[in-house]
């Protein structure tokens, strides 16, 4: 893993080849991460695949979180990996919320990565979020039928209460 | 050579008795009684239907480690009551045991394979998950497979030990028997502990559900 000062020195090495593109970092529970711009998202990846020295060429999981409350409230999580150091490396794009019709939007890397194609597919099933430039964007998991984003955290939990006897005579 | 003609002669003789009939009175009664049952087609069909199940090689998910795999391996062994020929094809099966969550991308799926097999049919729900959603009560799975088809038998467990999916079927086979066995409230002495769907928290009975309720009481108390 790149160690603390070893992940500021990547900030620092991205800022130079692209100014604005890294927002934070975070060191947390020895695990480093870099919060990047989503416009800029594919620039840092294929600059953390193709640098020399940096070498993170292979992206163990794509996966997306929803932070509501918090603002901007979504962000895709790539985990990368250099193979030959067993280094990995979490890049976190952020996604605000647009709103109640319209849905995120982010630059697909299945260019970068091929198999981010399955991955992203998943992400747009469970979270709604588009990646543009995707080749076959559709559901993978869910029914192709199915309404909604079931793994956002205001979605209905789904399920039915059971109306036992029991219930209604103490509770009902 | 005249030792077998011998025993053949003797075959024919009291063949022959049997059919003049040496037994009258008291003893005949008994030995009908004893030797010849009477019954109609449909109980007989049914007899046999129950005693010769062709169960669907079908699972779901854990609990079809229970129900098809130690179920009918030599353990608890399902051949003991007639059903250990499992069939790859629903249209030679009538018996499907949905043993785990239905999904609802796979109810389709389920429904599908109930609709090839030939009647008569049965289907067992075995499992909390597929009676009633169980633990999954989520947007990803079917809140009780007789939402989409007909069950009729609910096995409750989670996972069901094999001995009760083993009592299950033999209930199953009394209900195609003709012989639901009603009345175990009155045996286990739990009149008053009946469950019906309602509408809603406060709702009260429809007007045919409470009708019906106060028949069944009345049975169980008569």
């Amino acid at each position: 893993m790149p160690d603390a000062p070893g992940l500021e020195l990547i900030r620092g090495e991205i800022e130079q080849d692209h100014p604005g593109a890294v927002l934070d970092t975070s060191f947390d529970r020895h695990q480093p991460a870099l919060v990047v711009d989503s416009a800029q998202i594919l620039a840092v990846l294929a600059w953390l695949r193709d640098a020399p020295g940096q070498g993170y060429s292979f992206l163990s999981s794509l996966h997306a979180a929803d932070y509501l409350p918090a603002e901007p409230r979504f962000a895709v999580h790539y985990e990368l990996l250099n193979r030959d150091r067993v280094e990995r490396l979490r890049v976190k794009a952020l996604l605000a919320d647009p709103g109640e019709d319209a849905l995120p939007e982010i630059d697909s890397c299945v260019e970068l990565f091929p198999t981010a194609e399955f991955q992203e597919r998943e992400t747009y099933d469970f979270f709604g979020i588009v990646f543009r430039g995707h080749p076959d964007l559709t559901r993978i998991l869910l029914p192709d039928d199915y309404v909604g984003w079931p793994q956002r955290r205001d979605f209905p939990i789904g399920g039915e209460p059971v109306t036992f006897t029991y219930n209604e005579r103490n509770y009902g | 050579m005249e030792v077998e003609r011998q025993t053949l002669r003797g075959k024919q003789l009291r063949a022959r008795d049997m059919l003049r009939g040496d037994l009258e009175g008291e003893e005949l009664e008994r030995y009908v009684e004893e030797k010849v049952v009477m019954t109609n087609f449909e109980k007989m069909l049914g007899w046999a239907r129950a005693n010769s199940m062709f169960p669907l090689t079908f699972g779901l998910a854990c609990c079809a480690i229970e129900a098809p795999i130690s179920l009918v391996t030599a353990r608890y062994d399902l051949a003991r009551f007639g059903a250990e020929a499992l069939r790859a094809s629903p249209r030679q099966a009538d018996m499907i045991i949905l043993s785990g969550r239905v999904s609802i991308k796979m109810a389709p799926v389920v429904r599908r394979l109930y609709d090839q097999m030939l009647e008569p049919k049965w289907a067992i729900s075995m499992g909390a998950c597929s009676s009633s959603g169980g633990m999954f009560s989520n947007y990803a799975v079917v809140q009780g497979a007789d939402k989409f088809m007909p069950i009729d038998l609910h096995i409750p467990g989670c996972p069901p030990r094999p001995e009760a999916v083993l009592y299950g079927f033999t209930k199953l086979q009394r209900k195609i028997m003709g012989n639901p066995d009603q009345g175990w409230r009155q045996r286990y002495n739990a009149v008053g502990t009946e469950e019906w769907a309602r509408g809603g928290p406060r709702s009260e009975p429809s007007p045919e559900a409470a009708e019906a309720y106060e028949e069944a009481r009345g049975l169980i108390r008569a």
